[in-house]
């Protein structure tokens, strides 16, 4: 028989996390830090929405591009919160997740042999994704002495003439890293000059905690250059929803619509009529989380200083990034280690690129009581591991 | 600052000072300071405690009572539902709008406790002019907390 698979779907690596959550899901009385996902339930008044749309038996298909109602609301909710104005007929399209928008930019936008650079660490699905629509995935490696942001220099040294795409993964999973307005400025007058294409992954938006989040769509001359995905997950805490969106240039929009069309259909229809619910009455519900969330960030914060642990301050979504070269150990090594002797699980930095190394995601999407435990735990270890020496 | 010392308190008010100082990005003086103002300024009333008395004991109820009564001129209702508050089984005491007056909590008592409150005390008021007291058969709610409302995390690694 012939080999029944393709070549370049065999070639992507598997995410190498799972053996390490396996392990750690069949040991008794482990803590994990490891979920990227809210630990709130949806708000009640969101799910009531989605209930009353399935009595009132709206169990059809939606347009491809989504709700009418929804994108309008979309367009309204960007424009209050980044000042950007977007055409919710054209400009805008519903999408199963901010990761089905991520697959369906690149595989619009790119051609083979097109660039795609893509600044680690950062989530994991950006690489493969560029792989999927053809193009060649080019990283560019972030420094904790930058703070993990995109410097003007390190973005100038990855251009080449075949890069059509940088992808902008800020607020930052697994750093917590956010670009100011300042930041972002830098780096918008680079795409312009060197005509490159953004693809700005927003969805920790609505998570950060030093100032409001500033989208670089909202700087002159790029709205017409950059996809802006967002969605309902991370913000609203809506992940099982599935629902995301990407806005830009009808150009590109209308080449992704035809994609979504033919794999996609739809968005979930009944998440769509609680996401309206979600933009039209949801701020005092995100305000919440957002300040529970803070509370916990800054209760991290000061239990690292406390144990001397080096951490740089991270301002957006919900995940500190502290810094674990001072052990010798590399951070699958030190993750393994301290699963073993403290039972508690974080995911190792190296999982979301080789500039992840040397480092540990500690996730802060639990609850108050959970952490402290937490702490507790890795500060015994690190203590241990510094008597040892 | 105020408004999130007591967003947070409400919710745990034995948290350590130095930690609720953590938490909200500030001093414990400060927390110190704005608490003991607070008190002396009668916005914080009070640190309670949240029981949950059917687990407790069997034979304590909660009654919820409606009160119609006649309102006193240039006194409106505040004389008459002194007099009721006043009684110490009484936990709460409000002015209602809509078909009642008062509707007055009585809380952790016993059937019988409640009984005689209401004949002999409550109706016997002279501008009380009807009750109608109802038994609380189940608290699912309260004070913003779900009783019995442990949940599990079914979250799963999905990836890093």
């Amino acid at each position: 028989m012939r080999n029944p698979l393709s070549e370049t779907i065999v070639n992507i690596k598997p995410s190498g996390i799972r053996k390490f959550f396996d392990i750690a899901s069949e040991m008794k009385d482990v803590i994990s830090l490891g979920v990227g996902e809210p630990d709130f339930d949806t708000p009640w008044h969101i799910r009531d929405e989605g209930i009353y749309s399935l009595e009132k038996g709206r169990t059809f298909y939606t347009s491809n591009s989504g709700l009418i109602e929804l994108r309008e609301e979309i367009t309204g909710y960007i424009g209050r919160k980044c000042g950007i104005e977007y055409d919710p007929k054209s400009q805008v399209i519903i999408t199963v997740g901010g990761s089905e928008a991520i697959d369906i930019a690149m595989r619009a936008m790119c051609d083979p042999g097109d660039e795609v650079l893509i600044p680690q660490p950062s989530y994991v699905s950006y690489e493969p994704c560029a792989i999927l629509a053809g193009a060649v995935p080019v990283i560019i490696e972030l420094k904790n002495e930058d703070e993990f942001r995109l410097t003007k220099q390190e973005l100038l040294d990855s251009v080449t003439d075949k890069t059509k795409i940088l992808v902008m993964p800020f607020p930052n999973n697994p750093t917590g890293a956010v670009m100011t307005r300042e930041d972002l400025e830098d780096i918008a007058k680079v795409c312009i000059e060197k005509d490159i294409f953004v693809l700005s992954d927003e969805i920790y938006s609505e998570l950060t905690y030093c100032g409001d989040h500033c989208s670089i769509a909202s700087l002159p001359g790029m709205q017409e250059r950059t996809i802006l995905i967002n969605g309902f997950s991370k913000g609203f805490a809506m992940t099982g929803w599935r629902l995301g969106y990407a806005c830009g240039p009808e150009q590109i929009i209308s080449q992704m619509t035809k994609i979504h069309q033919f794999c996609i259909m739809c968005a979930p229809t009944t998440s769509q009529y609680a996401a309206v619910e979600a933009l039209r009455n949801g701020d005092k519900d995100v305000k919440m989380m957002r300040e529970s969330y803070d509370q916990r960030r800054r209760f991290l914060m000061h239990s690292f200083k406390e144990m001397g642990l080096s951490c740089f301050e991270p301002y957006g979504a919900f995940y500190v990034f502290p810094d674990i070269r001072e052990f010798g150990m590399t951070s699958e090594e030190f993750a393994f280690a301290l699963l073993d002797a403290e039972r508690l699980a974080v995911v190792p930095g190296s999982a979301f690129g080789d500039s992840g190394e040397g480092f540990i995601r500690i996730s802060y999407a639990y609850s108050l009581e959970k952490l402290k435990v937490a702490m507790e735990r890795l500060g015994h270890y690190i203590e241990g591991l510094r008597n040892r020496k | 600052m105020r408004e999130k010392i007591l967003n947070y308190i409400e919710k745990n008010s034995r948290v350590e000072l130095a930690e609720l100082a953590v938490l909200l990005g500030t001093t414990e003086a400060e927390i110190t300071k704005e608490l003991t103002d607070m008190e002396s300024e009668g916005i914080i009333c009070g640190y309670h405690t949240l029981i949950d008395w059917d687990k407790v004991t069997t034979d304590r109820v909660n009654a919820l009572i409606e009160v119609r009564v006649t309102p006193q001129r240039g006194h409106g209702f505040d004389d008459i539902a002194e007099r009721i508050y006043k009684y110490p089984e009484v936990n709460a005491t409000y002015l209602i709008s809509g078909g009642y007056d008062l509707l007055v909590s009585l809380e952790g008592k016993t059937l019988k406790e409640v009984s005689s409150f209401v004949t002999q005390k409550l109706s016997t008021l002279e501008n009380v002019i009807s009750t109608t007291t109802h038994f609380v058969l189940k608290k699912y709610k309260d004070h913003g907390t779900i009783l019995n409302g442990d949940k599990t995390d079914e979250r799963m690694i999905m990836m890093p």
